[in-house]
């Protein structure tokens, strides 16, 4: 069977995509965010996973509100990334891993998880720019299952289902006949907002404690309603939610308890506070 | 039916309210994706709003290029971000005109944050 490593987390700003492009990762600005890599560079090398599943949002690239779906798992050979609007570089197209989706779909609506399953989907900015974080040099090694997460639409799925989402995903993972390693990422957050007259909130105490939660009482989480979500932490904050679906893949994997292999966290890039973890299952 | 969430200063969910209300609005932002539809934009701005059917609010925030009064006409953010991109506006202009702030002021808030 498959083997789950770890999982990962990162911010996905798109102006981080800028930056790769113009290679100003050392400047002050940039720095304190890209050193949180370099530890989990070190381990990613170590592990090689094979395959990641990607938690991650749309942003209005593949998905528009004539058709939104609350969970979306791609069942792709290649998923290409495109124009977004805003002038960030298009990257070229990353590689699917069928088989592992296609367990997915079935696990996850055998769970009752009643996905929406996409053989073509466009991969914006959130889920290739984590690719491009932890695999900086050279073509992409990993294989792509992305699971989109609605959080454009309310009414958002509450954080306890997510949190059962990412166990369901964990189980599968867990249960694929296979003998590839597989991590899963979670792409989004973490305290930001872009609109509205409280446009700029961040909310670190609240950032911190969700961050401590993960490594030893993940279902602290599994209190909050989204709307408790979006007033501690920004409307686009609400996408600590890709954190918890990962948090909820590795309590699949190895119980409750992980061991943080390196994390970081900053203000601000952008309008965000960002965040950068590895935990790796027991 | 479920009785309405405390409201959240500065905050507008974008629920199903707004989406009904945005449709036409977030559609023509959505197809600021191609750059063809982006000069098409640029070239009549007018005649790009009526084919979209935006409004008289939805096209005169545009026209003003108001985030707040955007939101107001059912603008969702990442859409609306997208017409911003048309004017090379970053996520600190768009904080700043939002927030009554000068962009330094805005920036300034969010470091201030993480202290």
């Amino acid at each position: 069977m498959a083997t789950l490593i770890g999982g990962l987390g990162t911010s996905h700003i798109p102006a981080i995509g800028g930056a790769i492009h113009k290679g100003i990762q050392q400047e002050p600005y940039w720095k304190p965010f890209f050193d949180g890599f370099a530890p989990i560079h070190d381990w990613l090398g170590e592990k090689k996973p094979d395959v990641v599943v990607m938690f991650y949002n749309d942003h209005g690239l593949n998905f528009f509100l004539d058709k939104m779906p609350t969970f979306a798992v791609g069942a792709a050979p290649e998923y290409h990334n495109a124009d977004e609007g805003w002038g960030i570089p298009t990257l070229p197209p990353f590689k699917g891993e069928l088989d592992l989706s296609w367990h997915l779909i079935n696990t996850l609506v055998e769970k009752e998880f009643d996905i929406v399953t996409c053989q073509e989907m466009l991969v914006d900015h959130a889920c290739t720019l984590p690719l491009k974080l932890f695999w900086p040099e050279g073509d992409c090694p990993v294989t792509v299952v992305p699971v989109c997460i609605n959080t454009v639409q309310f009414p958002l799925p509450k954080p306890g289902r997510v949190y059962a989402l990412g166990k369901a995903v964990g189980e599968a993972i867990a249960s694929w006949d296979s003998s590839k390693t597989v991590a899963v990422i979670a792409s989004g957050g973490l305290s930001h907002q872009l609109d509205g007259e409280r446009a700029g909130f961040i909310n670190k105490p609240f950032d911190l404690e969700f961050l401590a939660s993960l490594e030893s009482n993940p279902e602290w989480i599994t209190r909050f309603s989204v709307h408790d979500l979006v007033e501690k932490t920004g409307t686009q904050g609400v996408e600590l939610l890709m954190w918890v679906a990962m948090r909820g893949a590795l309590a699949a994997a190895g119980g409750s308890k992980v061991k943080r292999v390196s994390g970081n966290y900053h203000i601000p890039i952008s309008n965000t506070a960002t965040a950068v973890l590895a935990l790796e299952t027991a | 039916m479920s009785s309405p969430l405390p409201k959240i200063f500065g905050t507008t969910p974008f629920d199903g309210e707004q989406a009904r209300k945005g449709y036409a609005l977030n559609k023509m932002c959505f197809s600021f994706n191609s750059a063809e539809n982006r000069s098409a934009f640029k070239a009549d701005e007018e005649a790009y709003m009526r084919q979209y059917g935006l409004n008289e609010q939805q096209a005169g925030a545009i026209r003003a290029r108001n985030v707040l009064q955007l939101i107001d006409a059912g603008g969702n953010a990442y859409y609306l971000a997208k017409f911003a991109g048309i004017f090379g506006l970053d996520m600190q202009d768009i904080g700043a005109q939002q927030t009554g702030l000068t962009k330094d002021e805005f920036k300034a808030r969010l470091v201030a944050a993480g202290q």
